[in-house]
């Protein structure tokens, strides 16, 4: 099945180490050192208002990478906690449900860039003279790019375990606890395991986003290529950027071959279906660790672990309850709940409105909601002049099977790259050419964003039945008869996926991309966008705080009003069974 | 023998379910049952007639709401450890091999690692999976998965084995060779187990393995009749005593509640549960019954190998052409009515024409369709609103289920049709234009 690796090694019954665990050892201590020493660099001392050394020679961005790397991986560490907890008590417990699912809705929809100034000053007052304050708010800030959908991801997957097995698991006395490890958890896996990948392709943004944080009219530039980027952008080094794209895309590289592929397939076990699929995935890396035999050996100490925490809660038999009131609370005490929230609800508006309209008044909210429009209008005009290219080049290459496979993974990369690292490029070509701020540089919004309604495409033509595709053919469907009957109703399903990703995507990136620098010039768009990255280099909160409430009232009626219906459209309708 | 406890025993057990308007819906009633040691027992019925719920209140998987269920004299108030199922679906984790799927319980129960290993070995080894214990189920065919799911159930060591349409997911020489096994290890005690329970749409598997057959009825789910097999192991299914045996259980299956249980059958109502049989499949039967061999009247075994048809197919179609009225069941025979006969001799227009008499006046939800539709000024309504009256009678899944069987009889019969976008029910076309003088003059507004 694998034939680039010869397996005859791997079944010598010695027990030395084989030739597996030679080409393993150095990669897995290596990253184990790596990882450790640049965790140790997080500590370190600091005042607001110190300059912190940052230089643009080449030679320091490995470094820099691992520290962003590192940043990543703990926010990823961290939104995976959070995920199980919270998903866990929103399927659990009904009466948290009725709050933590509408809450979760809403704070997908939270711009995150906008939020990152009102978070830092929190941290860093919780570690006074320490950088691990700043530190704590980047990882805090690109959490919040990755935890929602993971959460929704796991949350959706606890309440679809298949009956039977539910059942199956009472019939044969698991615990609680032990039907989570074995079932519900198991299910959920590959759910979870696809949605970190996104989350982690989302975060890479966030990441160059987050490194250099204003607060209160400074900015702090902690170690990493996020801070080299913008630093390269002020001092104007063209090199400098070009060198921070290699350096990025070495990472994402990384981070895809070294603990996504391995993961994807090792998750591959856990997809829910009752006969092998055709083509499963592969990972070199977990195949060495599969044959190495100190890995192999290695690895009973995870299986130990694993079959402690399946006895670490006491066995106990299985009671009946009426299903319905499992966890329920009552009636009473749901209403004073309901009560409680309703007047949570109202102080909450409340303090807000106080907040807010004491800074800021009701013509400025108006016209903010006015910047709200334009720029929906512009990136509805993106998602569409997007699609309109995007979806016949998709369609193309997805029909052709050999290139789907490779041009997908390219997409998918693409997706994950940050594109704020290459605005510069696109201010100095507005400058030269003297073109409109306001038109020219919208495009910034769906430059990252595009490659999700592409490689959905691709993933939706490579699918269509082959039958189908047989019949159009045999029935002589043609051009636009063709697209109209066929093509299009078949992949609506996953261009929608990628066009709700997407602009989604948009709205936050409209922050960084409404606003841009390239030294000291300056362009500004006018939009919510701008709106928001202008009162976050002012430290201005309460003109934060409206910008993101009104951008997140835009984005949840946006999803409310047109792609839930969409959606329904197509899981209705033209879902290929 | 009735000095000793059964190994299980429900007194007047009833239960019933919740409908979103907070109404009740009884799905079994007053249910009497027994199961000794050294017996087993098949129970036959309708699909939903409540034999899976019945068999969960058994296993401990739901709770009934009235009468008792006992366990050796003890209340089932949970999963017992005597007994086990195996699942039509077979509901294998397919994340576990093959032995940590049968250790499952085992390991669930905290049975020492070694032991545990043992066990689940010997139960491999016992139902013929040797050698496949470091598989996983998605490398397996049907057959070989069921095979685990009765080693999980088996490896338990339980007092009793429920088997809830065990073999009806698997085709019909794996399913044979399945239950022969099953039956060898039983008759030669190899297996602990004491009493078996299979819930099952298959009539001559019940009658091959079952020593009684219960038939069930629906609507609320009760016992309606009992057959005793009083013959010995290995059977002959093309034995005289047999056959005779699977003609008494088709007889009382088809047999109408008013001839067997004393109670009076119900008057047909809205909530009336339509069986799952589509137009054309009746009309295809109707041309069958009239068609030499049988010439209008057809012993229904026989029918059920010409036609090829699953039992529980089979059983939906004779309802469907019973309540129309197309044909009459009796005593293990279905005959064509009068009119059943003039549908057959009829043109495809004249079959639809006569179809939409009788179900206009047979079926009440039919009816109810058309009329509201007929008052409505624009003629439609949407679905949702027929569905709320059939969730009074029936679960969530059985009401669409039943709409959607409306829908085509109806359409078939050209008395309505559907937009399936929409969810809206309609008149159809051309009797559109009889009214549509009527709407132009007022234009939509509904007025429900």
């Amino acid at each position: 099945m694998r034939p680039f690796l010869p397996s005859t090694i791997a079944v010598s019954p010695d027990l030395r180490p084989n030739l597996w665990d030679a080409a393993l050892l150095p990669i897995m201590f290596g990253l184990l050192a790596l990882m450790a020493w640049g965790a140790l660099q997080m500590d370190a001392p600091y005042d607001v208002g110190a300059p912190l050394p940052l230089s643009l020679d080449p030679s320091n961005l490995p470094y820099y990478l691992l520290r962003s790397a590192l940043r990543m991986l703990a926010a990823l560490c961290l939104s995976l906690g959070f995920t199980l907890t919270y998903a866990l008590l929103a399927a659990k417990v009904p009466a948290l449900e009725r709050v933590l699912i509408p809450l979760l809705d809403i704070l997908q929809s939270i711009p995150i860039l906008g939020f990152l100034s009102i978070t830092v000053t929190g941290f860093i007052a919780l570690f006074p003279g320490n950088l691990l304050g700043v530190e704590c708010a980047a990882i805090f800030a690109i959490f919040t790019s990755q935890a929602w959908n993971m959460t929704s991801s796991l949350y959706q997957s606890l309440r679809t375990v298949p009956s039977d097995l539910v059942e199956a698991s009472a019939m044969f006395h698991l615990s609680p606890w032990r039907r989570f490890l074995r079932l519900e958890l198991p299910f959920a896996v590959p759910g979870l395991v696809w949605n970190m990948m996104m989350s982690v392709s989302g975060g890479w943004f966030f990441v160059v986003a987050s490194e250099a944080i204003t607060v209160s009219g400074q900015t702090i530039m902690l170690p990493g290529v996020g801070s080299y980027i913008a630093l390269a952008i002020q001092e104007r080094d063209l090199a400098a950027i070009g060198w921070a794209i290699l350096a990025v895309l070495a990472a994402i590289l990384a981070y895809d071959q070294l603990f996504f592929r391995p993961l994807v397939a090792w998750a591959d076990k856990f997809k829910f279906e009752q006969s092998q699929g055709e083509d499963t995935p592969e990972s070199w890396l977990l195949t060495l660790m599969q044959r190495a035999r100190f890995f192999r050996a290695a690895s009973r100490l995870p299986h130990g672990l694993w079959r402690g925490l399946l006895n670490v809660m006491p066995r106990q038999s299985v009671r009946l309850r009426p299903a319905a009131t499992e966890w329920l609370l009552p009636p009473w005490l749901d209403k004073v709940w309901n009560g409680l929230l309703l007047v949570a609800l109202l102080i909450a508006v409340g303090w807000v409105s106080i907040f807010v309209h004491g800074a800021v008044g009701f013509t400025e909210i108006a016209s903010v909601v006015g910047m709200g429009a334009v720029t929906a209008l512009r990136i509805i005009v993106l998602t569409a002049v997007a699609s309109l290219v995007w979806v016949p080049v998709g369609v193309w290459i997805g029909l052709r099977p050999r290139m789907a496979g490779r041009l997908q993974a390219v997409a998918q990369f693409l997706a994950a790259f940050p594109t704020n690292l290459v605005f510069p490029v696109v201010v100095m070509l507005i400058v030269h050419f003297h073109l409109n701020v306001e038109i020219w540089t919208s495009p910034l919004m769906v430059l990252g964003t595009q490659w999700y309604i592409l490689f959905n495409v691709i993933s939706g033509a490579s699918s269509l039945p082959s039958d189908l595709k047989d019949a159009a053919g045999n029935l002589g469907l043609k051009g636009w008869l063709k697209w109209k009957r066929f093509i299009l109703p078949g992949i609506f399903p996953s261009y929608l996926t990628g066009a709700i990703t997407a602009s989604c995507a948009s709205w936050n990136a409209s922050i960084v991309a409404e606003l841009v620098t390239w030294g000291d010039t300056r362009l500004v768009a006018t939009g919510l966008g701008s709106y928001i990255a202008d009162a976050t280099g002012n430290g201005d909160f309460p003109r934060i705080a409206l910008g993101i409430a009104v951008m997140c009232v835009y984005v949840m009626a946006f999803n409310h009003f047109v792609w839930r219906r969409l959606y329904t459209l197509a899981a209705e309708r033209l879902r290929i069974a | 023998m009735t000095a000793q406890t059964p190994l299980l025993l429900l007194e007047e057990v009833r239960k019933t379910f919740r409908t979103p308007d907070r109404r009740e819906r009884t799905v079994l009633e007053g249910v009497n049952f027994r199961l000794e040691e050294g017996e087993i027992v098949a129970l036959q019925g309708k699909s939903g007639s409540g034999k899976s719920t019945l068999l969960r209140v058994m296993a401990g998987l739901v709770r009934s709401n009235g009468g008792k269920a006992l366990y050796r004299g003890n209340p089932i108030l949970g999963p017992v450890q005597g007994i086990s199922m195996v699942f039509q679906t077979f509901a294998l984790f397919p994340w576990l091999t093959v032995q940590q799927n049968v250790e499952l319980g085992l390991e669930a129960l905290g049975v020492r690692p070694s032991e545990r290993e043992d066990r689940a070995n010997t139960a491999i080894e016992m139902i013929g999976l040797g050698g496949f214990e470091g598989a996983y189920p998605k490398e397996l065919s049907g057959g070989m998965r069921q095979r685990v799911g009765f080693a999980r159930a088996l490896v338990m060591n339980p007092d009793i084995l429920l088997m809830d349409e065990a073999f009806s997911g698997l085709d019909v020489l794996t399913a044979e060779n399945l239950r022969d096994d099953l039956l060898e290890l039983w008759r030669e005690r190899k297996i602990p187990t004491k009493g078996m329970l299979l819930v099952s749409h298959n009539i001559e598997e019940a009658v091959y393995m079952a020593d009684r057959v219960l038939i069930f009825s629906s609507d609320p789910g009760r016992v309606k009749g009992e057959i005793k097999v009083g013959l010995e192991h290995p059977r002959d299914p093309d034995s005289p005593a047999f056959r005779q045996i699977v003609d008494e259980v088709y007889g009382l299956m088809t047999a109408t509640t008013r001839t067997a249980g004393g109670a009076a059958a119900d008057p047909m109502h809205i909530g009336y549960r339509l069986p799952d049989a589509t137009p054309n499949r009746m009309a295809e039967l109707l041309e069958t019954i009239a068609e030499p061999p049988f010439l209008g009247r057809a012993d229904l075994p026989a029918l059920a190998e010409a036609t090829e048809l699953p039992d529980d197919a089979l059983f939906h179609l004779f309802e469907g052409v019973r309540v129309l009225g197309l044909a009459r069941l009796a005593v293990g025979d279905i005959f064509l009515t009068p009119a059943g006969k003039a549908f057959v001799d009829a043109e495809p227009s004249g079959r639809k024409e006569l179809f939409a008499e009788h179900l206009l006046r047979t079926i009440p939800l039919a009816a109810r369709i058309r009329r509201v539709l007929d008052e409505r000024r624009d003629h439609r309504a949407p679905e949702e609103r027929f569905l709320q009256e059939l969730q009074d009678y029936l679960s969530a899944d059985e009401s669409e289920r039943v709409l959607e069987t409306v829908i085509t009889w109806g359409r078939y019969a050209e008395i309505f049709d559907y937009d399936y976008n929409a969810g809206v029910l309609m008149l159809p076309e051309e009797d559109d234009e009889d009214h549509k003088d009527a709407a132009a003059e007022a234009p939509p507004p509904d007025q429900s």
